[in-house]
Formats: structure tokens, C-alpha cells, sequence
């Protein structure tokens, strides 16, 4: 019986195509949703992403990336003496002022790092134009492609290799653009050693904001954070556990993550509305006929599988164009500056949305169907 | 007549001897608060191989009683035994099975499933009892060709007229051999000729003996179709007119 359930389903190509319609729309809107929750919550530990390192050192009060507390200078070499540490470098990560030449003084916020001149420890890894290795040559920085993007947008300057900047009244010269992820409001970054990021930053009196650090070749992530933060009284964690923190001082203190789930919880409800009801009158729409299959004999159980399976077909196949769409959408954005963030969970949860969905209105179905008398096949 | 242990086995009556009987049956439909009798101790037979006629005015009971003796409905009292089984006493998914095996249906507006084709709608029964598209398609193509639409098995229903859509519902309501045909209204969507071509094909399904075959109908016109008739008023059997003669002198202008 099933294949009668599917030539019901696919013989009627309008109604289908209706059918799938919504489940792909009610799709594209939770996807988009919960896309846009996890975007903006990546643009919380964009800095963190650019930087990549396997251990992040810190003070204890900090509770995420942008929440800098200064620590000693001699914090790197006390990291990197802890047993199973492999290598240890400093980081500097602070606002500074970005004044363009030649264009009356304007100006742009952004977000400085300063990584170890020796190891390049941190560096990006991303290089759309340049080498990192030059960032050894007096005055060089690396800069975001978004910086270069807005400079462009606002100013109607395009910055390119071998062109020069000020930062607190020095000279900064591009020696790469790479393709960085933006951070909230917008914030880019430039990259520098640790020694000039001293002079591009406002003066303070400590600079070191973090150590990074790496375990030894056969040592855990975790062993050598604990020996860390035993050792050195610092905080120690990993990349993707300073992530989650970043992730959750913002869901905690931020209204963002609030008004942007609402919208993922409207998201659902009109695509709960969308698709169930659309699924639910298809099966309305069948009352007459699957009372004749009722009449002849199907049992209740046949008819609920037959349901059952057409409300699958329909779930996956609108769920698959939907998914398919926003896919083909969010690669066609520019990397980074667009809070889309499609990680995997996000299909996986809209997947099981939209199955819940297509389940429950098939389920109401099913209560009707069974409680359809036959009979009714007789009255006009 | 003994309850058998399954629903699908059939106790084959011979020919005039009781294939369904109801005895006292009495079914209500409630509105709200309000409940309205349609069946009153509704005492009736229905003979193996004959074609009856239940005929009465609208809203006697004739569709509700074909309903309790075809088992699309439950009655509220009284006995119903067809073909050896006692369907008031068994489940509603033995009385569902019963259904699949025993019975064929057909209906006033056809009720053709509108994505199928003719031979696909024909071979539901068939596939409702588990029989695969592979073997249950041919058989149901045969059918069709014996009620002379062996050309319009690949057409959808949509695409018939609405004769040939009453022959295809001809072809499905035996393409597994029931002992038992309803048929409501079967001629009342169609003009004249083809109701009688519909008619002769249903007397060709009664003829030999095997099959009861009962019509619920308003149209005098084929009144001379049946062998017996019953006429229905406010829930009761009025009477039933026991040949063709009897009939023909009861009715002489149909």
C-alpha cells in the first residue's frame, strides 16, 4: 500500500509542490534563524578564530575574549615553563585607532593584535595577498580584508600592499590582507608583533591581555591546561572552551542572543503554522478517499503508515530544497562579515523541527483518519 | 450460521439460501443532545446469487442499513450474520478484514483514488489483501476488458467519463471475488443508457449464483434489474416484493 500512498502524494504535482513549498519556506526561515543566532554568537569569539591557538592563557577574572585584564610580562615565561607546555608567546589584544593618510585625518576603530615576532605564534593563517613572514619588517601589520572593505565603503580608499596608515601617531605599512572573521559591531582587526603593538596601542603600563600556549607532543589539552593554572595561578583553557565562554557571557549579559532567538522561536511557530496546516489539509483534502480504503478494508495501522510515510517524503523533501537554498545563499556571502553561521547542528536541529512538524500534523491526521467511519464513503 | 475462526474464511451459501441476515437490528446518529433513530428492529434477508433492491424515500434508512450489513457501521442492537460470520459480535478489525475479503463496494460518486490510473484503482482491493502490484495489475486489467474498458487501464479517472468511471468502480468491486456487492445509488450520476449498460453489468455479476448483489436505489428505471426488492419507510422493511413479477406488478410504471 505504500506505493499508492506515494502515487497519492506525487499524482497530484500542484499539491505537492505546494506541500513541499511550505516545508522548504518554514525551512528557510528556521535555518536562517537559528544561522543568524549562531552567527552572532560567532561574531563574539571572532578574535579567538583568528588568532587559533590550542591554549589560551589568562587572568582569572576574564570572562571572555573581548574582556581584557593585563598581566605580567614575565606571565609567558612562567607559562612556558610549566611541564608539558610546548611552547608559550604573548598577545596583545586591545582597541586602537586606525587615521588614514592623505584623506584629512579620518579615522577607524580597530581591533589590534600583537603576536610574537620569534614564532608568529597566532598569526593568520588565511592570506589573501602578502606573507606573514614579512610581518618581521619594521612598521608592517596585516590587515583584515574587512578593514580594507570598510576603508573602501566609507572612504573611498582602496588599501593595497605597501600602503601606509597611522596608528597613535605611527607609521603602519600593509604587508598582507587576510580574510578574517568580523567581530561585533562590525570591529576588524589588524595584526602586528607584540613589540610594535606596544607602540600602536594606547601606553599602559602592563600590555601583556594573554599568553598563548601549546601542549607538548602526547600531552591532553586538558592536563596541561589544569598544569597550567596550578602552576601560574592563571586561568587555562582551551580554544573551544574560551568559545563557549565568549559565547556565554554573551547569551547571559547581551540582549542580542535574546531578540535574535525570538526570531528563530517565531521562525518556528510560522513554520509549524506553515507546514502543518498545509500537510493537515492535503490529508482533509484525502478524507473521501482514504474512507473508500477505509471501506474496502485498509486497517487503521495500514493507513496511519501510509500517512506516516507521506509525511516523511514531504518533510525531507522540503526540509532538502529549503536547506539546498539557504546553502547555495549563505556561500554566495562574503566570508565573515555576514553573521550566517551554518554549522552542522543547524540543519541537523531544523531537520528534526520540520520532522516534528510533518510527525505531529500527520499524527492529527492519523487520529482523524482513524476515527473516520467507513461509511462515509456512502454519503454524497 | 456459526462465527468461523477468521474473518477472511467465507461459509458459501447455495444459491437462495440466506447470505446476510439482520435481525432486530436498531441504529441511532446523535446530534448534540438530540438522537434520531434511523433503524428500528430492522429484521432482513438477503439471498446468495440474488440482485435486491432496497428502495425507500430519502431518509428512511436504506444507506445506513446497507452500511450496518456491509460492516462500514456499527449497529447499536440486533444481530448481523453474513457469509457465516457474525459481524455484530466481532472487532473492528475483524469486521475490517471481513470487509477486505468478503465484500466490494459500489459507490454513488465512485470514489476513485484520482492519482491512480483505472487498472491501479482496480487493483486496490487486491492490494489491500497483500497481493503485490505485479500479480494484482494484470488481474485487474482482465476486469476491466470484461466490462469493456480494457483501453482505459493507463487513464486516470479524471479523463473518463463519468460511465466508464462507474465501470472501473464495476471492475475494483470484483476484482477479488467477493460474495457480497453493495452499491449505492449506482445509476444516479448517469443519464440513461449508460445507467442501464452499469446495470446489466451488475445483473452479469449476480447471474451465476455465487455473488449477492444489493442496490440501494431511488431510480425507478431499473427497478426490473432485481430479483427481489425491499421497500424501506422510517427505519423499517415496508415490505419485500419477492420476483421480478412481483415487483413489475407493485411498480408497473418503472
Amino acid at each position: 500500500m505504500f506505493d499508492i500512498a506515494l502515487k497519492m502524494l506525487f499524482g497530484d504535482r500542484a499539491k505537492y509542490a505546494m506541500l513541499v513549498s511550505g516545508i522548504a519556506f518554514a525551512t528557510i526561515l528556521m535555518t536562517q534563524g537559528f544561522a543568524l543566532f549562531f552567527g552572532i554568537l560567532s561574531f563574539s569569539y571572532a578574535t579567538i578564530s583568528n588568532v587559533r591557538s590550542p591554549i589560551w592563557v589568562f587572568d582569572p577574572l576574564v570572562q571572555q575574549i573581548a574582556d581584557n585584564q593585563p598581566l605580567r610580562d614575565t606571565d609567558v615565561d612562567r607559562v612556558r615553563s610549566v611541564e608539558g607546555v610546548a611552547w608559550a608567546a604573548p598577545l596583545y589584544i586591545g582597541g586602537a585607532t586606525a587615521k588614514l593618510l592623505g584623506d584629512g585625518g579620518s579615522s577607524q576603530q580597530v581591533t589590534l593584535i600583537g603576536i610574537d615576532a620569534n614564532t608568529l605564534a597566532g598569526a593568520p593563517t588565511n592570506l589573501l595577498s602578502g606573507n606573514v613572514l614579512d610581518l618581521r619588517m619594521a612598521e608592517s601589520v596585516i590587515v583584515d580584508a574587512n578593514f580594507v572593505f570598510q576603508v573602501k565603503a566609507l572612504r573611498g580608499k582602496e588599501l593595497k600592499l605597501g600602503d601606509v596608515f597611522e596608528m597613535n601617531d605611527r607609521r603602519a605599512r600593509i604587508v598582507g590582507i587576510a580574510s578574517l572573521s568580523q567581530g561585533m559591531g562590525g570591529a576588524t582587526s589588524i595584526y602586528t608583533t607584540w613589540d610594535r603593538a606596544k607602540g600602536y596601542a594606547p601606553s599602559q603600563r602592563k600590555m601583556l591581555t594573554h599568553v598563548l600556549a601549546s601542549p607538548q607532543a602526547g600531552r591532553s589539552l586538558a592536563e596541561v591546561c589544569r598544569a597550567i593554572t596550578e602552576a601560574t595561578g592563571l586561568k587555562a583553557v582551551s580554544e573551544a572552551e574560551f568559545k563557549d565562554m565568549s559565547e556565554l557571557f554573551m547569551v547571559k549579559y547581551s540582549p542580542i542572543p535574546f531578540v535574535v532567538g525570538l526570531m528563530v522561536v517565531i521562525g518556528f511557530v510560522i513554520g509549524v503554522a506553515i507546514s502543518g496546516q498545509t500537510f493537515y489539509a492535503f490529508i482533509l483534502e484525502n478524507t473521501r478517499y482514504l474512507g473508500a480504503l477505509k471501506a474496502m478494508g485498509t486497517s487503521n495501522t495500514t493507513l496511519a503508515a501510509m500517512i506516516l510515510l507521506q509525511a516523511l517524503i514531504v518533510g525531507l523533501t522540503g526540509f532538502g530544497l529549503g536547506v539546498g537554498v539557504m546553502s547555495a545563499f549563505f556561500s554566495s556571502l562574503p566570508p565573515g562579515r555576514v553573521p550566517l553561521l551554518l554549522l552542522w547542528p543547524v540543519p541537523v536541529g531544523v531537520l528534526c523541527a520540520v520532522l516534528f512538524i510533518c510527525m505531529g500534523a500527520a499524527l492529527l491526521s492519523v487520529l482523524r483518519v482513524s476515527r473516520i467511519e467507513p461509511a462515509i464513503v456512502f454519503r454524497s | 450460521m456459526s462465527t468461523p475462526a477468521t474473518a477472511e474464511t467465507t461459509a458459501t451459501p447455495a444459491p437462495g439460501q440466506p447470505a446476510v441476515c439482520l435481525r432486530a437490528v436498531d441504529k441511532s446518529f446523535r446530534n448534540g443532545d438530540q438522537i434520531t433513530p434511523v433503524l428500528k428492529q430492522v429484521d432482513f434477508t438477503a439471498l446468495a446469487g440474488e440482485m435486491l433492491l432496497l428502495v425507500g424515500p430519502s431518509g428512511c434508512g436504506k444507506t445506513t442499513l446497507l452500511s450496518v450489513l456491509c460492516g462500514t457501521l456499527h449497529a447499536d442492537a440486533g444481530r448481523i450474520e453474513a457469509f457465516g460470520h457474525t459481524l455484530s459480535a466481532l472487532s473492528p478489525a475483524l469486521v475490517t478484514r471481513f470487509r477486505a475479503s468478503h465484500v466490494g463496494f459500489i459507490f454513488q460518486q465512485f470514489n476513485l483514488l484520482p492519482t491512480l490510473t483505472a487498472a491501479e484503482n482496480v487493483a486496490v482491493p487486491l492490494r489491500i489483501q497483500g497481493v503485490s502490484a505485479a500479480k494484482a495489475l494484470p488481474r485487474a486489467r482482465e476486469l476491466l476488458a470484461r466490462v469493456g474498458i480494457g483501453d482505459k487501464a493507463g487513464e486516470r479517472p479524471n479523463r473518463l467519463s463519468g460511465g466508464q468511471q462507474q465501470r472501473v468502480a464495476i471492475a475494483r468491486a470484483l476484482v477479488h471475488d467477493p460474495a457480497l456487492i453493495v452499491c449505492d445509488e449506482p445509476t444516479s450520476a448517469l443519464d440513461s443508457v449508460t445507467g442501464h449498460q452499469v446495470m446489466d453489468l451488475l445483473r452479469g455479476t449476480a447471474s451465476d449464483g455465487r455473488r449477492t448483489v444489493i442496490v440501494v436505489t431511488h431510480d425507478p428505471r431499473i427497478y426490473r434489474y432485481a430479483d427481489r426488492m425491499a421497500e424501506m419507510e422510517d427505519g423499517r422493511i415496508l415490505r419485500v416484493l419477492p420476483s421480478p413479477a412481483a415487483i413489475a406488478a407493485a411498480h408497473p410504471h418503472a
